[in-house]
């Protein structure tokens, strides 16, 4: 069997393998984290669109706050929740470049939701990438707007009361509704299928800001192994079977 | 005849033994070693590399970006 396995792994027979604009550092993310996919989700279309020099990403505060170290493009680094301000900025002064934030549920859908309503009501042409996992990850698990009713949480730990903290926010939806948003849709990425996916809502929101087609947002369902105290295989269960009741996927507008 | 024979190779000093792909292999050939790395983490080897089709599974849902695919028609020795 060795030999057969040495006839196979030649450097000719590779069909996948780490993308080039990955840098080499290992990723500071717990096991199983989504962020890990969508870095490299990020990292495959910018190296197959070929714009690795023409790309400027907005790293957001939370667990992806050091996001920079992962992918080898220009970035800069936002306060909490102010990427798409800073992302506006950007692309303003640099309309050639590819500007895209990459923002959590904690930074997107709490502190920067004015920033993001106001960034997508005005259709800046930007990518958006959101990660929502239903919790503030970096901080230690804490309740978020987006956590479901019912959920546990650190500082819920009877599960969200919709009485005293109010319903989850569905954020997506709400700017879809806006004017200046083109592409707004919801994927994950816990299965290989869902994976690919979500590659080409990728694919199409950066193709999309060629075109001028206002404010593209990628929701992607994710998971918090370490929040949910779960196994990385069992907080994907628990996402299929309680996130997605809740955050549906698919395209929610495409224009 | 030819058949389509696949095989992986795991970083296993950036492997954090998630298992994701152990889960999203369709034909069973990835398990966790007894062994761990540097970091404590049980990686992932091909347990049962006969299987292997090279369908690239494993490698799309590793967050770590640790798994590189190789697929080739290898000649069936019957």
């Amino acid at each position: 069997m060795a030999e057969v396995l040495n006839d196979i792994i030649k450097p000719e027979n590779q069909i996948y393998g780490k993308s080039e604009v990955l840098t080499d550092n290992v990723l500071h993310y717990c096991p199983g984290c989504s962020h890990g996919v969508v870095h490299k989700l990020i990292a495959e279309v910018i190296e197959e669109m070929g714009i690795q020099e023409q790309t400027i990403g907005v790293a957001p505060v939370g667990c992806s706050v050091l996001a920079y170290n992962y992918l080898e493009i220009d970035w800069q680094e936002a306060a909490h929740g102010r990427a798409p301000a800073l992302a506006t900025a950007i692309k303003r002064l640099r309309p050639d470049r590819f500007v895209f934030s990459y923002q959590g549920d904690g930074d997107l859908a709490a502190i920067g939701t004015a920033e993001t309503i106001h960034a997508c009501n005005r259709g800046e042409n930007i990518v958006m990438v959101f990660i929502n996992n239903g919790i503030y990850g970096m901080t230690g698990g804490q309740m978020a707007p987006t956590t479901l009713e019912g959920m546990k949480a650190a500082t819920c730990p009877y599960g969200r009361d919709v009485s005293r903290d109010g319903h989850p926010i569905k954020i997506t939806e709400l700017l879809a509704q806006l004017p200046g948003t083109g592409y707004v849709t919801r994927q994950a990425v816990h299965t290989p299928a869902a994976v690919r996916k979500t590659k080409k809502a990728l694919r199409k929101a950066f193709e999309n800001q060629k075109l001028n087609k206002g404010t593209q947002l990628i929701e992607v369902v994710s998971t918090c192994s370490s929040g949910w105290k779960l196994t990385p295989v069992q907080a994907n269960k628990w996402m299929e079977e309680n996130m997605f009741a809740f955050y549906p996927l698919g395209d929610l507008k495409d224009e | 005849m030819a058949k389509a024979k696949g095989a992986i190779v795991v970083d296993t000093v950036k492997c954090k033994g998630c298992s994701l792909c152990v889960e999203a292999c369709p034909t069973k050939v990835i398990e966790l070693a007894a062994d761990v790395n540097g970091k404590g983490f049980h990686y992932a080897y091909m347990a049962n590399p006969e299987a292997c089709i090279g369908c690239s599974s494993c490698g799309l849902v590793c967050p770590d970006s640790c798994i590189t695919v190789y697929r080739a028609k290898v000649q069936e020795s019957v």
